[in-house]
């Protein structure tokens, strides 16, 4: 009660709010084909990455989503390279390109001789959230769900069957691509509110406990964003209330919820598949 | 004006310079029901993704129905082999169909009411109709294939290619498969079929295109079907000669 009566008089915390939630909703919409996809770590692996892109644009004293955007794609082009013309898998591949990329970030900020700042990006401060910072973020979210409304039916096709996509004539590579710069703008809004470090948590979580919930990828998509902006408006509960950092207490309710799902999920929960099998071997005595 | 459904000239493919299909020349007559076999790791998905264009080619020409590939995709329909998807995807039987009539539908268009009927209209062919709402894993492997068929007879195409699509497949739905496999090829169609299994070529197929990486034989089956040819691509593996008893 404390809390909503808080969200009715400080506008930080209203700004705070609004922002974690639209990054719950577009964080479980693109988490949900990075997992379909099989490319979670792939998602870890772009939120990271926007690490030294943002650190350049601070430097430059320009806006950090164009220097976020440039790293991300040039890390996800970079890695596809490597794989592709050597013998070195898509995970390895992944693994080097995004913790050099973190690497040279982490080099770049500590040049600033900024220790602050950086605490803040990779952990994210969303109590700090400025106007400007919220408007981004909205922008970004109109872009990402747009995106994937119009979209949809290639996303569809290239996420369940990649080579029928490419036999009719889709563009598979760069639709690839694409995916990749919306996931690049998801981690950007994501900055302020879990930071770096838990973005792919946001990414992974929802649209894992989603996947455990239902059979249709349409229904997967609201579920994952409904359960993002859930866990974005309990942890910064706990986040106001306890004084605790937002980030993790966001990522620490979607955990919550996604043990929830795994338990009790009605097709593929464990209870009931336990309770299953008991009642059939029962039934066989 | 009278197109082969498929011609290739002097393909040549390789990966990073190891040959994998070499110089393969040949014709295929609209109406007609390939077989493409050959003995494991003869390039026989090599080739027919190559045909596709889905894999790049060092050499040679393909073209479908008089046309190079990326002029006629539309016409062609591509069911993969089972162990390429994912079936614990959050897709049901008849979604999976309706795919079929994506390729159809203008950008940004969704498939709508007659897109649905017509992609049930294609589930009822191959008898699957009644599990439309299921999830496609909780199919049997026979049933699995049968809806990634539907789903190619939803893209109205005019050559089909089946990445071995008999493996894990029970009896019945390999009976299914067939009937509807002469079906199109009576109504004009061309189909063409990757096959591992030289038991059933003699009564599937109308003509065989024999591979290990170079063609080794390829014309109606009674031609291809010699206790020679099939040794020349088997190279002593013959206990699959055994079995088929040639």
């Amino acid at each position: 009660m404390e809390f909503i009566d808080a969200v009715l008089h400080y506008g930080f915390l209203q700004k705070a709010l609004l922002t974690s939630v639209m990054v719950g909703i577009i964080c479980g919409v693109i988490g949900c084909f990075i997992i379909l996809r099989g490319m979670s770590l792939m998602g870890d692996a772009i939120s990271h990455a926007v690490l030294p892109g943002v650190a350049i644009s601070y430097m430059f004293g320009i806006n950090f989503f164009f220097g976020a955007v440039l790293s991300g794609i040039l890390t996800a082009v970079g890695i596809g390279f490597v794989s592709q013309n050597s013998r070195i898998k898509h995970d390895t591949s992944i693994g080097i390109m995004f913790t050099s990329a973190f690497a040279a970030g982490i080099i770049v900020i500590t040049m600033l001789k900024s220790s602050t700042d950086l605490y803040h990006i990779l952990f994210g401060n969303v109590l700090a959230v400025r106007a400007s910072d919220m408007w981004i973020t909205l922008g970004i979210s109109l872009v990402v769900l747009i995106a994937v409304y119009l979209f949809y039916k290639e996303l569809l096709v290239t996420s369940f069957d990649e080579t029928m996509g490419a036999a009719y004539g889709l563009p598979v590579r760069l639709i690839h691509y694409f995916l990749m710069m919306l996931l690049t703008l998801v981690t950007v809004a994501s900055l302020q509110t879990v930071g770096i470090v838990l973005v792919v948590a946001m990414l992974i979580t929802p649209a894992a406990t989603a996947y455990l919930l239902t059979e249709r990828l349409w229904v997967m998509i609201f579920l994952a964003a409904g359960l993002g902006s859930v866990a974005a408006i309990v942890g910064l509960y706990f986040s106001f209330t306890y004084n605790l950092a937002s980030g993790a207490t966001i990522v620490m309710a979607a955990t919550a919820l996604f043990v929830l799902a795994f338990l009790f999920s009605p097709k593929h929960g464990l209870l009931w598949k336990t309770l299953k099998t008991r009642r059939k071997r029962a039934s066989l005595t | 004006m009278h197109h082969k459904a498929i011609s290739i000239q002097n393909l040549h493919v390789s990966y990073y310079g190891d040959e994998a299909v070499r110089d393969v020349s040949l014709a295929v007559e609209p109406g007609n029901l390939v077989g493409i076999i050959g003995p494991n790791g003869a390039g026989k998905s090599t080739f027919l993704k190559a045909m596709l264009g889905l894999i790049p080619r060092d050499k040679g020409d393909v073209e479908i129905l008089g046309k190079p590939v990326k002029e006629v995709r539309k016409q062609i329909a591509y069911v993969p082999q089972r162990n390429d998807i994912d079936w614990d995807f959050p897709i049901t039987v008849r979604d999976a169909v309706l795919l079929g009539t994506y390729p159809r539908l203008k950008l940004f268009r969704r498939p709508g009411k007659k897109e649905r009927q017509w992609a049930m209209e294609c589930l009822r062919r191959v008898g699957m109709e009644e599990f439309s709402h299921r999830q496609i894993g909780e199919l049997s492997g026979g049933q699995q294939q049968r809806v990634f068929l539907a789903r190619a007879l939803a893209q109205q195409a005019e050559v089909f290619f089946l990445d071995e699509p008999f493996v894990g497949v029970d009896v019945s739905s390999e009976e299914t498969i067939v009937k509807i496999l002469k079906e199109l090829c009576w109504q004009g169609k061309t189909v063409i079929v990757v096959h591992h299994d030289l038991s059933k070529a003699n009564d599937y197929f109308h003509q065989l295109i024999l591979l290990n990486k170079e063609l080794i034989g390829f014309g109606a089956v009674s031609d291809v079907f010699q206790t020679d040819i099939i040794a020349k691509a088997y190279q002593g593996q013959f206990a699959f000669m055994k079995e088929m008893g040639v």
